[in-house]
């Protein structure tokens, strides 16, 4: 067990850290936060943005003159990703909004990105200077180009300190190889390639070639009227290069594996819940969409999120999954009108804590939920200002169904569903982490004593 | 629509409670096909996933285009549609319909 990393959640009690972003009436939809990625190491935090900007925090080194303050995260940098564009060929509107990013592990000094929008995904190279050359025999201070006939010595240039400067560079666009749009892009653990993908097809890259891609899976029909589902999200196994996973829009997981075939359309498993069909309603495909899906650090098992529920699957077992958690059941009778205002596509992400014991995904009312899986407790935390004292540690929140309602509670009448954390990240291998709140990024830590 | 303390609830509402205990979807599509009668019979099907993939489709003709520009040269230009977002087959988009997409140049306030 890593020291100081509790798994039992009743041992951790969250506190707020931080806050990022400014409180305004009326949120700016460029700065919503569309992404949160902790790098490898979780010395740094990535976000995106609608409006195509990338901000990278990073943790301060810990000092020991205050062991209460855990290393804070603070900006190091901030570039435009993304533009907006127009196809005029296809007359399409290309967002700029950052729908993934991910990073790579680091091999030496500079930190490598992927961001991708709907279309196009980069690599970005974002490396340190703090020494510049001095003395150059040609040109002065300024850069001015010196006459030579003045020149009577000749000096050797040396590198002087200056002041730390964070320089974010495209290193590589990896353009056109989407018709449809972007919905995940996952690195290989072979740190050699990645692969893209969106709601029909997903292709294989190498790092270094940006002209050709590989095709792996293709799931558009040759009648597009006979389209009856899409992928939602892909990612590859953590430790074995030849396997990934993708989701569908039917609530389905294929997991594919590449050295069968160059091509992966036929599955090597296929992971389905059985469903019971007098239950079934208009809504039930809708709300079996899975909108993520990610392997956990062992490799071992895959958790998905659907409208209502994360389910944890066991690579073992295709026929249903391990665990089921309720993330807002209370929902089910308010699938009208969620249907009518659109929340009901809402994507909600989750994810797994450094060990795999406690998972993690969002909600309504920027609630956000934690279930441990060793002890089948589960907790709502929200993330709001309110709460937003340094340290201060957050209350359980519950939602009340029906009957009375406690003091503490709150109706399900009174939620707000615009306020939704789609978007939330686990540090490594601590307990810190990040949720997107709209246009505000929160920062939780577990109570130091 | 919680409950109150018991009373004598109707037939109507014991019917309503019953469905409630077998599937509140079901009350939740009930209602949905009440205010959309003419709702698809594919639930979930090629309608939703249709939408999905044309997300961003703007309809834009570059011969059409050119031909309203010079066209408004000789008339009076008309105001601009209220709804600057939708330009659809009908309406022949002109330079001010189309939305201005610029690129954000201001920082994000994160980084604030």
């Amino acid at each position: 067990m890593i020291p100081g990393f509790g798994s039992l959640m009743q041992d951790v009690l969250w506190c707020f850290s931080q806050v990022k972003g400014t409180i305004d009436i009326g949120v700016t939809e460029a700065d919503i936060i569309s992404t949160v990625e902790f790098n490898h190491t979780g010395e740094l935090l990535a976000t995106g943005d609608k409006g195509g900007r990338v901000v990278i925090f990073q943790r301060e080194q810990e000092s020991k003159n205050q062991p209460h303050r855990r290393g804070e995260y603070n900006v190091y940098s901030t570039f435009q990703s993304h533009e907006p564009e127009f196809d005029y060929l296809k007359s399409l509107e290309i967002e700029e909004k950052i729908n993934k990013i991910r990073w790579l592990p680091q091999q030496n000094a500079a930190y490598f990105l992927l961001s991708t929008n709907d279309k196009t995904v980069k690599l970005w190279k974002v490396s340190e200077r703090d020494k510049r050359p001095e003395g150059y025999n040609l040109k002065d201070e300024d850069g001015r180009l010196r006459d030579p006939s003045m020149i009577t010595m000749l000096r050797v240039p040396v590198l002087r300190p200056m002041d730390l400067m964070v320089e974010a560079t495209p290193r590589r666009v990896f353009a056109n190889a989407h018709t449809y749009h972007i919905n995940s892009i996952s690195v290989n653990s072979d740190y050699e390639t990645y692969m893209s993908a969106d709601d029909l097809r997903i292709n294989l890259w190498n790092f270094e070639i940006t002209n050709q891609s590989f095709n792996i899976v293709d799931i558009k029909p040759a009648n597009m009227e006979e389209l009856t589902e899409v992928i939602t999200a892909a990612e590859f196994h953590p430790h074995h290069c030849n396997t990934f996973v993708y989701s569908s829009s039917k609530g389905t997981i294929r997991l594919c594996d590449m050295r069968t075939s160059a091509l992966c359309d036929r599955h090597a498993k296929f992971f389905e819940e059985p469903e019971d069909p007098s239950n079934r309603s208009f809504f039930s495909e809708i709300i079996s969409s899975i909108s993520d899906v990610k392997f956990s650090h062992s490799g071992r098992y895959i958790m998905t999120r659907d409208y209502l529920t994360v389910k944890v699957w066991d690579l073992n077992m295709e026929n249903r999954p391990i665990e089921t958690y309720q993330v807002h059941d209370y929902l089910r009778s308010k699938l009208c009108s969620l249907y009518e205002n659109d929340c009901i596509f809402d994507k909600f992400e989750c994810v797994w804590n450094g060990s795999d014991s406690v998972i993690m995904t969002g909600s309504y009312n920027n609630f956000f939920r934690m279930f441990d899986r060793n002890t089948k407790r589960d907790v709502t935390l929200e993330a709001s200002r309110e709460n937003s004292k340094p340290r201060a540690i957050l209350k359980p929140r519950k939602v009340c169904v029906g009957g009375k309602r406690r003091k503490d509670e709150i109706s399900v009448d009174s939620l707000d569903f615009s306020k939704k954390i789609l978007h939330t990240a686990w540090h490594p291998s601590e307990n810190i982490i990040a949720v997107a709140a709209t246009n505000n990024l929160y920062i939780f830590q577990d109570k130091v004593n | 629509m919680s409950a109150e303390s018991p009373e004598p609830a109707s037939a109507e509402e014991q019917k309503e409670m019953e469905d409630k205990v077998i599937s509140p979807e079901k009350v939740e599509e009930a209602k949905l096909k009440a205010r959309y009668p003419h709702l698809g019979q594919k639930p979930g099907g090629s309608d939703f996933l249709r939408k999905r993939l044309q997300k961003g489709q703007k309809y834009f003709d570059s011969g059409d285009y050119n031909m309203a520009k010079a066209k408004m040269k000789n008339k009076q230009l008309p105001t601009a549609a209220p709804d600057k977002t939708e330009v659809t087959g009908d309406h022949i988009p002109t330079p001010q319909d189309l939305p201005q997409r610029k690129p954000s140049l201001v920082a994000s306030k994160l980084a604030g």
